[in-house]
């Protein structure tokens, strides 16, 4: 409490004294004083390297993710198998590599994608008002209060390929990769969609946007360059911790063997036969469960951190 | 407020009803046809007899038609029967019902004492070790994937320490040889993994929360007040700041029967608990359409209900609320 105090104080004197901090540093020095954000960032960015050098990491050591050896099934932690050896003969170490390649992209990609929509479906409601904001609330509303877990899994059991839209785009081996994105994207857009919302409303009536509107600007860009850089922060916040929920998500679906679809490895897929392998070789189950909640912790921590930063109303500890 | 609560009602059933319809059509969508299954099956079995079968049994039928007549059934308490258990799909649903809402309560309890008290007691020392070591466990609490923290506990107290069972719901025959308070404490047995796995997430959030609201009461003017008029302390923080405090909590309580209905899905799968999220899965995994669509229907219902008392709990508790 003391020491934080202080800092308050000397930040409040010094900065009349000729120097003048633009905004990126005063939300850069406060997210500095997060301590656990920063090394869930330093960790996010340890893995977010794996994942972009995974094939790399396969040629240095010259492992295969995919090349089996049954007669090593369970193969203990040796030199040239550095975590051991799964039940289908493959080398736990570099199919975790890959996991998180895959793990990574399936939540980077639907948290992203659905940060867009939730914008898009934010701004318009709040901006145009009226029936579509109404339309739009009650579609969120319902999407929200939906049970999300037994949803997700029954759309991760069906064929969805079977819709014709979805045929062209399932097909490979990637698919199950593909179909996990689309069903996470559907269903995480609600919660950016309602702080975008409140965020225009906020700041609707105010006098700059009259200004622009008064000046001739257009709905399109009133929105997009009056609008979206005083809602953005709430929605990065937000998305930081969808990340997080995304990758919960996956692990959980591919765990029950209804996610991503093997011989692609995944961090949840990698758990899923945990229950046979839990007395032969634990480690196995330890370790790719551990990265998973390693990952989620940092982004939690990364999204309080940046919450604090961004939010020019936050208490100061 | 009686408007409000209709229509909140309405708006529910609508959901469910077009949850229900989504559901019905996407079922269909499930790799595996049980006809096709049954079919392959008998080398005497010719397309032409395939197309009989469905056309006896409605499955030519357009699918709002099929759909306008399993709701009637359903809503009358006919909710078919199963392929796979060969019995009507509420005798299995019952007993399932039953375990998950057990479990479910024993979690609300459990995460209650011991949330609260150290929600109010990191609030109070707000900013010292303690308070970070709590909010380090919260946060992990938060952020460990259930499954995997339930594969944990099974690692160190089934299979290092062999102190618990690894999973199921009771030991077979306890009750009929060894009488009722046995069969109690065998039960609990069973229950103390999946609860610890649940209750974890659970009471993370709530510590989160009762520390925040507290914060917040304790920062206005009538606790100055109290204690300005000499109050003992322990009386200023038990009457006036946790009675303030624990108001928005009650809602987020109310929240939390949804989301362990819908959670233990997992929970219940990684230990075998024989509960409606266990029944779920195994019927989906086992192209049972029926159990499937029954066990997700009545999630479903459980989880929108929950939603509506809190969203009532809510407007009634705080009347800045506006219902409109």
């Amino acid at each position: 409490m003391a020491t934080s105090t202080k800092t308050f104080e000397n930040d409040d004197f010094e900065q009349p004294s000729g120097h003048v901090q633009s905004m990126f540093q005063i939300v850069l020095g406060r997210f500095m004083e997060h301590r656990l954000a920063l090394v869930g960032l330093f960790i996010i960015g340890f893995f977010c390297l794996v994942a972009i050098g995974a094939d790399l990491i396969a040629q240095m050591t010259g492992l295969d993710p995919s090349a089996q050896d049954i007669l090593s099934r369970y193969g203990p932690w040796s030199r040239e198998n550095w975590l051991g050896i799964d039940e289908a003969g493959r080398d736990v170490f570099i199919r975790l590599v890959y996991g998180t390649r895959i793990s990574l992209m399936v939540a980077f990609v639907s948290a992203g994608a659905s940060m867009l929509i939730g914008i898009v479906v934010g701004t318009v409601a709040g901006y145009y008002g009226g029936f579509i904001d109404h339309a739009l609330m009650r579609l969120t509303d319902s999407l929200l209060a939906l049970p999300i877990l037994p949803i997700l899994i029954i759309l991760a059991a069906i064929d969805i390929s079977k819709l014709p839209l979805l045929s062209e785009l399932l097909k490979g081996e990637d698919s199950s990769v593909i179909k996990m994105i689309l069903i996470f994207i559907v269903f995480s857009w609600m919660v950016q969609a309602r702080l975008v919302r409140s965020a225009v409303l906020a700041i609707r009536e105010q006098e700059f946007i009259l200004s622009a509107k008064i000046s001739g600007e257009s709905s399109f860009g009133i929105i997009v360059r009056e609008m979206l850089p005083n809602v953005l922060s709430p929605v990065i916040v937000s998305v930081t911790l969808n990340v997080g929920q995304a990758i919960l998500f996956e692990a959980a679906l591919s765990f029950l063997g209804l996610g991503i679809q093997p011989p692609t490895p995944s961090w949840g897929n990698m758990l899923n036969n945990a229950l046979e392998v839990i007395y032969n070789a634990p480690s196995q189950v330890i370790i790719p469960g551990f990265l998973i909640f390693l990952v989620v912790v940092s982004f939690n921590f990364l999204g309080d951190g940046l919450q604090d930063a961004l939010d020019p109303k936050a208490i100061r500890r | 407020m009686t408007a409000y609560i209709i229509r909140r009602l309405l708006q529910t059933v609508i959901v469910l009803f077009a949850l229900s319809f989504i559901t019905y059509g996407l079922m269909g969508l499930m790799p595996g046809d049980p006809l096709d299954i049954a079919c392959a099956a008998n080398p005497r079995c010719t397309p032409e007899n395939l197309d009989l079968m469905k056309k006896q049994l409605g499955l030519d039928r357009p699918i709002y038609e099929r759909y306008g007549k399993w709701i009637f059934a359903f809503v009358q308490g006919d909710l078919g029967y199963s392929r796979t258990y060969r019995q009507p799909v509420t005798t299995i649903l019952l007993p399932r019902l039953l375990n998950t809402m057990i479990l479910g309560a024993t979690v609300i309890l459990v995460s209650l004492l011991i949330a609260i008290p150290i929600g109010v007691l990191t609030s109070l020392k707000a900013n010292s070790k303690f308070d970070y070591i709590v909010n380090f466990f919260a946060f992990s609490g938060i952020s460990a994937p259930s499954f995997w923290l339930g594969l944990m506990l099974i690692i160190v107290f089934s299979v290092f320490f062999k102190w618990l069972p690894a999973g199921g719901v009771e030991t077979i025959g306890v009750e009929a040889t060894q009488g009722t308070w046995a069969y109690l404490l065998d039960r609990a047995k069973y229950l103390v993994l999946p609860t610890a796995t649940l209750a974890s997430l659970t009471i993370a959030g709530w510590i989160r929360y009762t520390r925040a609201s507290m914060l917040e009461t304790m920062r206005l003017d009538f606790i100055r007040t109290a204690r300005a008029k000499g109050l003992a302390w322990h009386h200023v923080v038990t009457r006036h700041g946790l009675r303030n405090a624990l108001l928005p909590v009650v809602t987020v309580v109310a929240l939390e029967f949804p989301r362990i209905a819908s959670g233990a899905v997992i929970t219940e799968t990684v230990f075998s608990y024989q509960g409606v999220g266990k029944l779920m899965f195994d019927s989906i995994i086992g192209n049972d359409f029926n159990v499937a669509m029954c066990s997700f229907i009545i999630t479903a219902c459980m989880v929108l209900v929950m939603n509506l008392v809190a969203d009532i709990c809510y407007a009634y508790l705080d009347p800045r609320i506006s219902f409109k």
